[in-house]
């Protein structure tokens, strides 16, 4: 059996989540074995939409872990769980989408088990027959360069899949019924209350950067922070978000949150306008989740020109503000 | 306030990551080395940190001799003590790492207390095992939370911020704790020349420590295939705007 | 985005500061079927442009290079990409304030504003430099900072408005070579790269570090090697922010420390010539897509920066609190010889370099190239120190590149004196005498690959005959000796045995040889057999590009004989203007010819002992070749041509040699010739005191492509029939009237300084100036200053050579030569000899 450890902000279960599902499906296909997934903690509307959805997706079981200090997300108290149900139910892999917390939380299992864990691969392949050892081929460096790893032993193995390696799909045909849910005990120390989520703060609501379907990003080309007005107007205009390269920020133009990139925010949207951005790999590793790129730079030589699907050759200062004002007659059309 | 920040010495290369011929490392014939970027954000934060407690922050590195270098970096941003754990330089596994790490802290806290804070980066640079920190605590039994971009210290606990879709998480953990902190915590400082020059009387404590290999094993490395896209140019300067827009509309975000 | 062009009139590689500048000026020149290539992106591909330090101190003792960066200055002035901020050079020793005074000179010399100032003058132009440290300062108003990749962007966008193609991210594979048109030739045909292949007429590889590799496949070399140039951005400081500048204060070179200070709006960046040499393959520099920040800006070494932030803090405290944010070992081009690389390479025709070329220079330096492609020769300035072919073999592998940038990077900011020495790479060429040189204590100077005897200290004792002594001031006695005065006195008194192994020496032969040579000089070669011709070969503007002796040999034989500086240049001329119908042929003879120099008013007898030739001026007539029989006791006679000439002003013979048979003949004059006072005499006589005193031009002091033959006092009567390069501007030139400017020859009076001590001239650009201080230019801007500098120890006098306007160059006319900062009182002596003015000595 290959579990799945699902991602969930108290019952609502997150894009990893379905892409660890997504990427473990083909994962059990190769292992020839079921896919299962545990939901870990307390979930708004109880664990049922969670297994549901999670069986859209190809859980043929879902475990439900709840536990008193597994209010809210608690790296310490996940990890734990973790270790304490794999030693229970022996699954053959554990996966988990390689986001913030899927990597934390599975680091935690693997200190526990003292097992290794292979952060970000991008393909697994099970160990093949008598003496074999998993091998997997894994991102370093942003996803600049791939590793191919093997592991010691044919034991059970702990694994992240890259974010947005695969773009999550439900199974089709949809399932007929929801996956069996079945809970499972975890005997955790109060301790580990340690480590618990204390308070959120909402500094916006709306739309997130990596989660919006359009961003407007800005490089050094901006020149400015006010030079950003413009971008704000038109992701403003899309339902969408501004993003910059690492340049911006370290002029302190804007702030290191919309930084996207190695160090920063990696982005999948719809369509990625790039505009005054010449396109390094720090960037680049950060952007090329996006289904589509427009680049507008005065460079028609300029890396991120070369890399998008469309390019506008000119001053952004110029061509962003004409977007806007053609966006508006369009709409004001009657 | 006696804080430990543990470093990684990496290569600075540019877009294009050579590797060697055996497939084992990247080329750095020809590049520069540098402080792996959330831990020299850790580094910056453990110094301001100790501004502002009057504590000591001690960087603690595993690498060859040359990362020496990388602990007087540190020392010319103001850290205090410079620790390496000295190897041969070959890829270490996640594991290995952490347990000489652990061995290094123990013994450099038996020697001289607790720390009562460990920064760790959130991941390193080059090889992005995302684990070596939680491994370390866990050994130590102590608390760590990963993805901080925000640390106060409150009385004998920290208070650490951790950014979320739309907002941030709050952790509150007591001292001593860990903390795995990601770069836009804060905008490293630039050693000042005095400072460079000071930090070549950093006295660094060379430790010796082999932990044996871990269960993952290092094949080889390469260069994801590269994508070649053919682009369309739309037009130059502000007339292109309308074409522009035609793709915005047929892509249905209009 | 444009289709890739198949075929080009000229491909340009390299778009940093000098293709973009190039392909400007070659289209300010009528070009438009141009390509300009880079591998890289625009407008900053990742060269040394892209980092460079962006300022112009105008003042350098070269001429060829403080012109061209007064010229360059100028270019970035009127596209109004420059800005004047000053400059100072400051000296925290001695040695430098005197170097300061040199500086003066110079500045003085090239007509650029400069002031000495003390060190409270300095704080008040840059108030945060420590006075504690410092001597004085050497002020330059013009010193500029200019914008380099706009500069090259705009002279890009002249070139595309007229037709220049240009690619970007477009990597030259290969540059294809074809042989002929003669045998040995190459002829670039096209060059291969990742987008395409372009056939081409012409290439220019403007490639900076990379050029060589670029040289490299197509045969050639462009001897240069990249070398690092440490640099550290430093900042913010308040001080420097409040200017609201880019650039607010003068720029301070602390010359002493080999460091420069220069202000980047609110910070300041250190720059360092004082770290080891540090030196790459170009193999080993990165693409840009490889270098954490772009190809030339590789990572810093911090350890050898260090020494340079301690004395960075000592100049300017506010340093050392400021923040190194950005720091790199920064690459740039240096060559052999501390000169550029231009021209056509000698080894593929119509393959040009531009390269070694700083941004300093940049924009000058590309209207040379592109004036030379256009015209034959550059116009803008006499660039023989640039010309890439003056390269001989020995100078173009690696190890030399590597020694001798090593053995100048350092001085790049040095106290050098004119006739320093390298102390790597000696002894690469020498002659057959060599060890017999070294057995008399002979100390030699390298004439680009040559070892030549400037001296012998075997003669010493000549000293204390001629009563000679030191000079009083150590930067004037500085590779210096006065033996070479004593062997002067002796030649004229006895005779002296010259070696003059060094010589290059070519053959042209067959049918069309002497119509081929006659094409080439000046003067008709087309002589008698057994004659010879001194003769300057033109440029096409009818300047001088040759000044040497042709020699009738046989019918259809002509032998080329130049100086060593020169060899090179000479050869690629004649190579590169052979007919292509196989009616020339041309052979290189310098290895094995040999020739001595024997002149005195003995030299007829000490000849006579081993001779039975008749060498009396009618046996043997001045300019005259006698093939005759040596006899060195060998049993064996020893053949040898005899060339009656001087170039030291007393009778005598070039003997030119089988190269083997040289030691038995050396040994056998100086046997014979020590009951008639022979001695050994090194190049402090034959190169400059002997010359002098006959007031003899040589080519590259004297004679450069800016002048012309009546001008320099080399016009004969009459023009020849047959046609020569040059001739019709020469011709113009005689119509044109009497010269404007003449070549004199001056006396020094006083040789005493202000404080008393006697100074001597050396021949490095001293500005001539009138009787009240003003500065002599003529109406093409040329200068008068000296040109050549040395003792007259046989007419007891200092004696300077020079350009002056023809109403200045009247005999007795009392003017002032400028010498370290001082003005001494200089005469007139003539045009032509103040020794023997009759030749009386050499011709009867």
């Amino acid at each position: 059996m290959l579990l799945v450890v699902l991602e969930h902000d108290r019952g609502t279960l997150g894009e990893p989540a379905r892409e660890a599902l997504t990427f473990g499906r083909t994962l059990a296909a190769k292992m020839g074995v079921e896919m299962h997934a545990a939901v870990i903690g307390a979930c708004a509307a109880g664990p049922g939409p969670v297994a549901e959805e999670a069986g859209a997706h190809g859980a043929d079981r879902v475990y439900a872990v709840e536990h008193g200090v597994l209010s809210d997300f608690g790296p310490e108290a996940w990890g734990e769980s973790i270790a304490q149900i794999v030693s229970v139910l022996g699954p053959r892999a554990v996966l988990a989408c390689g986001s913030e917390r899927g990597n934390e939380v599975m680091a935690q299992a693997a200190a526990r088990l003292d097992w290794p864990f292979v952060a970000n691969c991008t393909d697994v392949t099970p160990p093949a027959g008598e003496g074999g050892h998993w091998s997997m081929t894994r991102i370093q460096w942003g996803g600049s360069l791939l590793e191919d790893a093997i592991l010691a032993a044919a034991g059970t193995a702990l694994l992240t899949c890259g974010l947005h390696t695969v773009a999550s799909a439900p199974v089709e045909p949809a399932p007929a019924a929801p996956p069996e849910t079945q809970a499972v005990p975890v005997d955790l120390d109060a301790a580990l209350a340690r480590s618990v989520v204390k308070d959120r703060v909402v500094l916006e609501a709306g739309v997130t950067l990596p989660t919006a379907p359009v961003v407007v990003g800005g490089g050094r080309g901006v020149g400015s922070a006010e030079g950003f007005a413009p971008l704000e107007e038109l992701a403003a205009l899309l339902g969408g978000r501004v993003g910059c390269s690492r340049a911006v920020t370290n002029n302190g133009w804007r702030p290191h949150s919309d930084q996207v990139g190695q160090t920063g925010t990696r982005i999948a949207p719809e369509i990625y306008i790039a505009s005054g951005i010449s396109g390094a790999i720090q960037h680049w590793v950060g952007a090329m989740g996006s289904k589509h790129i427009l680049a507008i730079n005065i460079d028609p030589e300029a890396n991120m020109v070369v890399k998008a699907d469309w390019a506008v050759i000119g001053d952004l200062h110029q061509v962003i503000p004409a977007m806007n004002a053609e966006i508006r007659r369009r709409r004001d059309r009657p | 306030m006696r804080i430990l920040c543990c470093v990684k010495r990496v290569p600075a290369p540019g877009a294009r990551i050579n590797v060697t011929a055996d497939g084992l490392a990247v080329d750095a014939a020809h590049l520069g080395f540098t402080t792996s970027p959330h831990e020299e954000c850790g580094v910056e934060e453990a110094v301001q940190i100790a501004e502002r407690t009057g504590g000591e922050v001690t960087v603690l590195t595993l690498g060859p001799a040359e990362a020496a270098e990388q602990l007087r970096y540190a020392a010319s941003v103001g850290a205090h003590r410079g620790v390496l754990i000295s190897t041969d330089g070959s890829a270490s596994d996640p594991q290995r790492t952490a347990r000489a790490l652990t061995s290094a802290i123990q013994s450099l806290e038996a020697d001289g207390g607790v720390f009562d804070l460990i920064l760790f980066g959130n991941e390193s640079a080059d090889s992005g095992g995302f684990q070596v920190g939680v491994r370390v605590c866990h050994a130590l039994g102590r608390p760590i939370v990963n993805g901080i971009k925000g640390i106060e210290i409150e009385g004998s606990g920290v208070r650490a911020r951790r950014e979320i879709d739309g907002g941030f998480e709050v952790y509150e953990l007591d001292l001593p704790a860990a903390l795995g902190v990601k770069e836009g915590i804060n905008l490293p400082r630039y050693p000042t020349m005095r400072g460079r020059l000071a930090s070549k009387k950093l006295e660094i404590t060379t430790l010796e420590l082999d932990a044996g290999a871990g269960d993952q094993a290092l094949v080889r490395l390469h260069r994801p295939a590269e994508t070649v896209s053919q682009t369309a140019i739309l037009g130059d300067g502000p007339g292109a705007a309308p074409a522009a827009v035609d793709v915005l509309e047929e892509l249905g975000v209009l | 985005m444009s289709e890739f062009p198949a075929s080009a009139k000229c491909v340009v590689i390299g778009a940093g500061i000098v293709g973009n500048c190039l392909v400007g000026h070659l289209t300010k020149l009528g070009w438009n079927d141009l390509v300009l290539l880079d591998k890289g992106p625009l407008p900053n591909p990742g060269g040394s442009t892209g980092h460079a330090s962006n300022f112009i101190f105008p003042v350098d003792h070269n001429k060829e290079m403080c012109l061209l960066g007064v010229q360059s200055a100028n270019q970035y002035r009127d596209l109004d990409l420059s800005v004047d901020s000053g400059g100072i050079e400051v000296a925290r020793t001695q040695e430098r304030m005197d170097e300061l005074q040199r500086r003066m000179t110079s500045a003085t010399a090239w007509g650029v504003e400069a002031h000495l100032l003390t060190p409270e003058e300095v704080a008040e132009l840059v108030p945060f430099v420590n006075t504690e440290v410092i001597l004085g300062g050497f002020y330059c108003p013009t010193v500029s900072v200019v914008d380099s990749l706009e500069t090259g962007t705009v002279m890009r966008r002249l070139a595309t408005d007229n037709g220049c193609r240009v690619l970007a991210n477009t990597e030259v594979l290969d540059i294809v070579a074809e042989p002929g048109p003669n045998p040995g030739d190459h002829t670039v045909k096209a060059v291969v790269t990742d987008a395409g292949t372009i056939e081409t007429d012409y290439v220019v590889i403007a490639c900076g570090v990379w050029s060589n590799r670029l040289a490299n496949m197509a045969g050639a070399t462009i001897p240069l090697v990249p070398a690092v140039h440490q640099m550290a951005d430093v900042g913010p400081m308040d001080i420097l922010a409040e200017t609201g500048n880019e650039i607010g204060y003068p720029i301070v070179r602390d010359m002493d420390t080999f460091c420069y200070e220069r202000q980047t709006a609110g910070s300041m960046e250190v720059g360092s010539y004082a770290h080891r040499p540090i030196f790459h393959h170009p193999d080993e520099i990165p693409s840009n897509e490889e270098a954490a920040l772009s190809p030339t800006e590789m990572p810093f070494t911090p350890d050898d920066f260090d020494p340079q932030m301690e004395q960075a803090i000592e100049l300017m405290d506010m340093l050392g609190d400021a923040e190194i944010k950005y720091a790199i070992n920064g690459l740039l081009s240096l060559t052999p010889d501390a000169m550029p690389c231009l021209g056509e390479v000698p080894e593929v025709r119509n393959l040009w370099s531009a390269a070694a070329v700083w941004v300093k220079e940049g924009p000058g330096m590309a209207q040379v190239v592109a004036e030379w492609m256009t015209y034959g020769y550059p116009r803008v300035i006499d660039a023989h120190g640039a010309d890439i072919s003056r390269f001989y073999p020995e100078e173009r592998p690696d190890e030399h590149i590597w020694a001798r940038s090593a053995e100048h990077f350092n001085k790049t900011y040095g106290i050098v004196h004119p006739a320093e020495q390298w102390e790597s790479r000696r002894n690469l060429r020498v002659g057959p005498y060599f060890s017999r040189q070294q057995d008399l204590g002979a100390f030699f100077f390298q004439a680009r690959t040559w070892e030549r005897p400037q001296w012998f200290e075997s003669n010493a004792d000549l000293v204390e005959r001629y009563g000679l002594s030191e000079r009083e001031v150590e930067w004037d006695n500085r590779w210096w000796s006065p033996i070479t005065n004593a062997e002067h006195l002796n030649l004229r008194d006895n005779c002296g045995l010259v070696d003059l192994s060094a010589f290059q020496i070519y053959e042209l032969a067959g049918p069309g040889a002497v119509a081929f040579a006659d094409r080439l000089a000046v003067n008709k070669i087309d002589v008698p057999v057994g004659r010879s011709i001194y003769t300057p070969w033109l440029t096409p503007d009818g300047g001088f590009h040759s000044d040497l002796t042709m020699m009738r040999m046989g019918e259809e034989r002509v032998r080329i004989v130049t100086g060593v500086f020169d060899g090179g240049r000479d050869e690629f001329w004649v190579r590169r203007h052979m007919p292509t119908d196989g009616s020339v042929s041309f052979a290189n003879t310098t290895d094995d010819i040999t020739t001595l120099g024997l002149w005195g008013p003995n030299a007829p007898a000490v000849l006579g002992a081993v001779c039975e030739a008749d060498l009396s001026q009618a046996g043997s007539s001045y300019g005259s070749l006698v093939d005759v029989e040596l006899d060195c006791g060998t049993g064996r006679p020893v053949p040898a041509t005899l060339f009656r000439i001087s170039y030291v002003g007393d009778t005598g013979w070039e003997i030119y040699l089988a190269w083997d048979d040289g030691p038995a003949v050396w040994d056998t004059l100086m046997r014979i010739g020590a009951d008639y006072g022979l001695r050994p005499t090194g190049g402090g006589v034959y190169g400059t005191s002997g010359r002098l005193e006959k007031g003899y031009r040589l080519m590259g002091a004297e004679l450069e492509s800016e002048y012309n033959p009546l001008e320099a006092g080399l016009a004969r009567p009459r023009v020849k029939a047959a046609d020569f390069i040059g001739k019709e501007a020469y011709l113009a030139a005689r119509e044109a009237g009497g010269p404007e400017v003449q070549m004199c020859v001056l006396t020094v009076e006083d040789l005493h300084d202000a404080r008393g001590r006697k100074r001597y001239m050396q021949g490095g650009n001293e500005p001539i100036l009138t009787g009240d201080g003003g500065r002599i230019v003529d109406s093409h801007g040329r200068v008068s200053r000296v040109t050549t500098a040395g003792p007259g120890p046989s007419v007891g006098k200092h004696l300077l050579m020079g350009y002056l306007p023809s109403e200045l160059a009247a005999p007795r006319t009392e003017l002032q030569v400028m010498y370290m900062n001082e003005l001494f009182p200089v005469r007139v002596a003539g045009t032509g000899a103040v020794f023997d003015p009759d030749d009386a000595r050499m011709k009867s």
